[in-house]
């Protein structure tokens, strides 16, 4: 009796089995989320064009910083190929004067108040091709959708690690595959990585406001449209940590700022 | 041949632990982001041109981990037709509950991002699974049907034997939530712990480590204690004296090996094989404490040794008829 019974337990592991391994074809990812967009935040007033001004600036690192990581490519070969030089982190874009700072995230941290902001328009796009991220470090609105696609003839994973939104991780075997995802609560930053290529990573800053900008490779950023006010700015580095400074802002007026990190001790040239 | 398949079954499982390890070490639970699929195929025909880069430890390793399942279904039900001891027939249905709820948790693990009460329990049940199947594996063995005739019957063996096995499966545990909170390397420096014999400051992922580190230390003087003991009291009992030599020259390389993972700032390969050795000092600890605890078996006489007269002295496992009563 009893074997009869293990016997028919048997036969329903084997069938799960079977069924567990079964479904066959390879499917698309899909969304983690809907593309629903949250509303912008913020119930006030407009911001008004006329008096709205502008902060620019530079991002500046003081010292010298570590040399960026070395990455071997070579458990892939189509990652091999793309990249037929020496390839390196992208976590220190120092510009040729050795001091400005790229691909730092600066936004408005605090001093908005309650002003009401149109819906982002267009999407924000991250491209895995030549087993990069493209781009490195960006911004994006809460709400606004995020496309992420894969240019690449090998399959990636985009695996997002935040802490106040939901956590996704996808895959997109196929060139040319893409995917949407909206964030719905506000977040500096948001990491990515892919677990195929474990080089690769990227970051997204979340935001409820359109204030923010992304340093280039000679260290500048410009945030405009900004209200009269006095406001908390950030400057992010996904190595060397935040800084923040205040800047009032008259009608009109446009302010310059300079974030200066301070290089880690000890560091190789760059 | 049941011994050998059991034998084989658990020599398999040695390379799944090898492959869960590597899946860890280099950072590949979720490069295959799906469960039971991989990146929407059917597992096995997902194409081998896919399997690169960190796919190729975690896609390993479902592979290797769904044939262990199959072999062990097979041992399983070849058990519970073949096996004339009851509780073994049983042992076995449990090793097979065992491997399908370590997939279970494998598969969760990945759906839920690796959460490390998960991934901590998928490695925690490894380890009982390999212990089962090294069990299995002694239980069908002649030299234990046939020590059952004069069992080393030692209760103070018994206690220290089961001491040593209980800690260090605790100590695999600590070791488990190590790796799967990112504390390897927490203490970076060895022997000394931020130069310090005590760590001069603390946070959870140093406790962690320190635990483990400390936990290193009872595991040696408990294992030191165990082979002391047989050494002195059972000399002339190979089947104590060879795994308490064993897990001697064991617990020596793991601990090298322990060392080498943070020296070599968690070497992928270093740190897989610390993993591996870990449960080889287990089942050999495993090993030892159920030879101590033969004599406890000895009531349960499903089968003897019986000399096959086709086949001169080989031995074969025949059904004991005989009731115990008749015996006493």
């Amino acid at each position: 009796m009893l074997r009869n019974a293990w016997v028919g337990v048997l036969g329903m592991a084997l069938a799960a089995s079977v069924v567990a391994c079964g479904g066959g074809s390879q499917e698309a990812a899909k969304p983690a989320e809907s593309a629903a967009a949250a509303p912008a935040a913020g119930g006030g007033q407009k911001v008004d064009p006329a008096t709205a001004g502008s902060v620019k600036g530079t991002v500046t690192v003081d010292g010298a910083v570590p040399k960026n990581d070395a990455i071997k490519m070579n458990a892939d070969p189509v990652c091999v190929k793309a990249n037929t030089s020496p390839q390196f982190q992208e976590t220190y874009m120092v510009g040729a004067d050795g001091k400005s700072l790229g691909n730092v995230f600066v936004y408005v941290k605090d001093g908005l108040g309650n002003y009401s902001y149109d819906p982002p328009t267009g999407e924000a796009t991250i491209d895995q091709k030549d087993c990069r991220y493209h781009p490195h470090v960006f911004g994006m609105r809460v709400g606004q959708t995020l496309t992420i696609v894969n240019s690449d003839p090998t399959l990636h994973n985009i695996h997002a690690m935040p802490k106040g939104n939901a956590e996704f991780n996808n895959g997109q075997p196929i060139q040319g595959m893409k995917m949407t995802h909206t964030f719905s609560a506000k977040e500096v930053m948001v990491p990515f990585k892919c677990d195929v290529h474990g080089w690769m990573n990227a970051y997204v800053g979340v935001l409820d406001h359109p204030y923010f900008a992304i340093s280039d490779k000679d260290g500048k950023f410009d945030i405009s449209n900004l209200p009269p006010g006095t406001y908390t700015l950030e400057a992010w580095h996904e190595k060397l940590g935040t800084t923040t400074q205040s800047v009032t802002i008259g009608p009109k007026e446009s302010k310059d700022v300079t974030f200066t990190f301070k290089a880690p001790a000890a560091a190789t040239t760059n | 041949m049941l011994h050998r398949f059991s034998k084989f079954l658990a020599g398999c499982t040695v390379l799944l632990i090898l492959a869960g390890s590597l899946v860890t070490s280099n950072d590949a639970g979720l490069s295959v982001p799906d469960w039971p699929t991989s990146y929407g195929w059917n597992m096995f025909t997902f194409p081998p041109s896919m399997w690169v880069a960190n796919i190729l430890y975690e896609h390993g390793h479902r592979l290797i981990a769904s044939s262990v399942g199959f072999l062990t279904i097979i041992m399983a039900a070849w058990l519970w037709f073949a096996e004339p001891r009851r509780w073994l027939r049983w042992f076995g249905v449990a090793a097979l509950g065992a491997v399908i709820a370590q997939g279970a948790l494998g598969g969760l693990t990945v759906l839920f991002f690796l959460p490390a009460a998960i991934s901590t329990a998928h490695a925690g049940l490894a380890e009982i699974f390999f212990c089962m199947t090294v069990a299995i594996a002694l239980f069908t063995s002649p030299r234990w049907i046939a020590s059952g005739a004069e069992p080393v019957d030692d209760a103070l063996l018994r206690t220290v034997a089961t001491t040593t096995t209980v800690l260090i499966y605790a100590q695999i545990l600590v070791g488990a939530t190590m790796r799967h909170t990112g504390a390897g390397l927490a203490i970076p420096d060895f022997p000394w712990m931020f130069g310090h014999v005590i760590p001069d400051h603390w946070s959870n992922a140093i406790a962690i480590h320190f635990t483990h580190r400390i936990g290193a230390l009872l595991v040696t003087l408990a294992v030191l204690a165990t082979a002391t003991h047989v050494w002195f009291h059972h000399g002339d009992r190979r089947e104590l004296t060879r795994p308490a030599t064993l897990i001697l020259l064991l617990v020596a390389t793991q601990v090298t090996l322990g060392a080498l993972t943070v020296l070599t700032q968690r070497n992928v390969w270093i740190n897989s094989v610390h993993v591996v050795c870990g449960a080889l000092v287990l089942t050999t600890s495993l090993v030892i404490t159920l030879r101590t605890w033969r004599v406890r078996f000895s009531d349960v006489r499903g089968v003897r040794l019986q000399a096959d007269p086709r086949r001169g002295d080989e031995v074969r496992l025949k059904p004991d008829t005989t009731s115990i009563g008749a015996r006493a």
